[in-house]
C-alpha cells in the first residue's frame, strides 16, 4: 500500500512551517527528505508519524504502519541491549531479535548494559530496534548521526535490505547513504508567513 | 502490555530506579513523628491513622515526576505514541507498576509502622485495607498529574500543586476508615465511598491522561 501526503500544511509551536506538500512512497521506495536546518523536517516526520495533527491536507496510508526514529532512540540504560531489544519485539509483537543482533553487528554488545555503550552504538542499538517492528514504513530522522563510516554502510544495507521485502522508506538526512533513493527537497513548500491576526472580534 | 509493565518494574528495582524511595520516605515520617510529638501515648494513638495515611499520601508524590518524565526525555514516549499499544494502556500500566513498586509496599509495611505509632489494636487491619483500597486512586490521579506536566523542566513542583487538591478525597475517607476502625466503629460508609472513588478514577483517568499525553506529544 502507497503512503500519500497530499496538501499537507504543518506547523511548529502554531508557526506554519511548511504548506502544499505532497508526494507518495511507494513499497520498494526509498525518500530522502532535505532542506536547510529549521525548514521543518522532523515536524512533517513526526506528522507523518501520527505525532501530531496536520494543519491541513490528508496523510492516507500511514495508520499502524509506521516505525518512527526520532532524535532520541528511546534506549534504558540500566537494561542491556537485548533486554531493550526485547521489549520493543514485544510491544510490536515481533519475534526474535537475532536478525537485528546481526544486521548492525551488537552480537558482541548483546549483555551490556545500555548506559556504557558509545553514542554510535547507542545508535545502532535505536536503529536495529526498527527491524524487531515489522512495520512496513519506516520514517527516520537524521538517523546516521554519531555513526561512523562502517555503521553507515550497515545502515544503508539494512535500509536497502527492507526496500527489497517490500518496504518503504522515508529519511531526513544531509549525508548521501548510497542507497537508491528519490529525493524530496522542501525548501519550495516553505509556508508564506501571514500577518498575525490575534484580535478576538469576539470579545468587543 | 505485559512487555511494559515488566521493563518498568525491572526499571525500578534496577540502579537509580527509585524502588524503595517511597517506603523510605514513610519510614521517616513514622519514626519522626512520636519524637515530634513527644512521650504521649494516648495523643501518638488518636493521630496515629492520619499520619499513617498522610506519610502514604506523600510517599506516593515524591516518585510521581518520574513516572513519565524518564520516557519523555529519552524518547521512548514518543516510540510508544507510535506503538500499536493505545496510549490509554501505557498509562494504565504505568500507572499499575507505579502502584506495584510504591503502593503495595506501603499497604505491606503499613502495620509495622503502625507499631511505632502507637495504633490501636483494632485499627491495624482497616489501616491496610483502606490502604489496599486507596493507594490505586494515588497512582492512577498521579498518573495523569504527570501526563500534564510532561513537557515541563523540574515540572515536579507543578505536578505536586495539580495533585494535591485531587488526592484530597482518598485521603479523607482513607484516613476516616483507619481512624473509625481504630476506634472500633463501623466503617462501611467511609470504605465503600473510599472504593468509589478509586474505582471512578480507574475508569475514567486513563482516557483524560492519554488525551493530555497527545497533547504533550505534540
Amino acid at each position: 500500500m502507497t503512503l500519500t501526503v497530499t496538501d499537507l500544511a504543518i506547523a511548529r509551536g502554531g508557526v506554519p512551517v511548511l504548506e502544499k506538500l505532497g508526494f507518495s512512497l511507494e513499497s520498494g521506495q526509498a525518500l530522502v527528505v532535505r532542506g536547510p536546518n529549521g525548514i521543518g523536517k522532523t515536524t512533517l516526520l513526526r506528522t507523518i508519524a501520527g505525532l501530531q495533527p496536520p494543519l491541513a491536507g490528508q496523510i492516507t496510508g500511514a495508520e499502524d504502519r509506521i516505525a518512527y526514529a526520532g532524535h532520541s532512540d528511546g534506549i534504558k540504560p540500566t537494561l542491556t541491549v537485548t533486554e531493550n531489544l526485547n521489549f520493543w519485539a514485544a510491544v510490536f509483537g515481533a519475534h526474535g531479535i537475532a536478525d537485528a543482533l546481526d544486521a548492525y553487528d551488537l552480537h558482541e554488545l548483546a549483555d551490556r548494559h545500555a548506559g556504557n555503550l558509545s553514542a554510535g552504538q547507542k545508535r545502532r542499538l535505536g536503529l536495529a530496534r526498527l527491524l524487531v517492528t515489522g512495520r512496513p514504513i519506516w520514517v527516520l530522522d537524521e538517523p546516521t548521526v554519531s555513526l561512523d563510516k562502517e555503521a553507515v554502510g550497515k545502515f544503508a544495507d539494512a535500509v536497502r535490505s527492507h526496500l527489497g521485502q517490500g518496504g518503504s522508506a522515508l529519511i531526513a538526512t544531509h549525508i548521501d547513504l548510497g542507497i537508491d533513493a528519490t529525493t524530496l527537497d522542501v525548501g519550495p513548500f516553505r509556508a508564506v508567513p501571514k500577518p498575525v491576526d490575534d484580535f478576538d472580534g469576539d470579545f468587543l | 502490555m505485559i512487555a511494559l509493565l515488566l521493563r518498568d518494574l525491572k526499571l525500578a528495582m534496577r540502579a537509580g530506579g527509585g524502588f524503595g524511595l517511597g517506603l523510605v520516605f514513610f519510614l521517616i515520617v513514622t519514626t519522626l513523628v512520636p519524637f515530634a510529638v513527644g512521650p504521649q501515648s494516648d495523643l501518638l494513638a488518636s493521630i496515629a491513622p492520619g499520619v499513617l495515611w498522610l506519610g502514604a499520601l506523600l510517599a506516593c508524590l515524591l516518585s510521581l515526576d518520574r513516572l513519565l518524565a524518564l520516557d519523555w526525555e529519552d524518547g521512548t514516549l514518543d516510540l510508544l505514541a507510535t506503538a500499536p499499544l493505545p496510549l490509554e494502556a501505557v498509562v494504565s500500566v504505568k500507572a499499575l507498576a507505579h502502584w506495584i513498586t510504591t503502593g503495595l509496599p506501603l499497604v505491606l509495611a503499613a502495620p509495622v509502622f503502625g507499631v511505632l505509632l502507637n495504633l490501636p489494636g483494632p485499627g491495624f487491619f482497616w489501616l491496610v485495607a483502606s490502604l489496599a483500597v486507596g493507594t490505586p486512586a494515588l497512582s492512577v490521579v498521579g498518573t495523569f498529574g504527570a501526563a500534564l506536566t510532561v513537557g515541563l523542566k523540574r515540572g515536579g513542583l507543578l505536578l505536586s500543586l495539580l495533585v494535591l487538591p485531587l488526592y484530597v478525597p482518598t485521603l479523607i475517607f482513607g484516613a476516616e476508615v483507619a481512624r473509625r476502625g481504630a476506634q472500633g466503629m463501623e466503617t462501611g460508609t467511609p470504605l465503600l465511598m473510599l472504593g468509589g472513588i478509586t474505582l471512578a478514577t480507574i475508569a475514567l483517568l486513563p482516557f483524560a491522561s492519554a488525551a493530555v499525553l497527545r497533547v504533550n506529544l505534540r
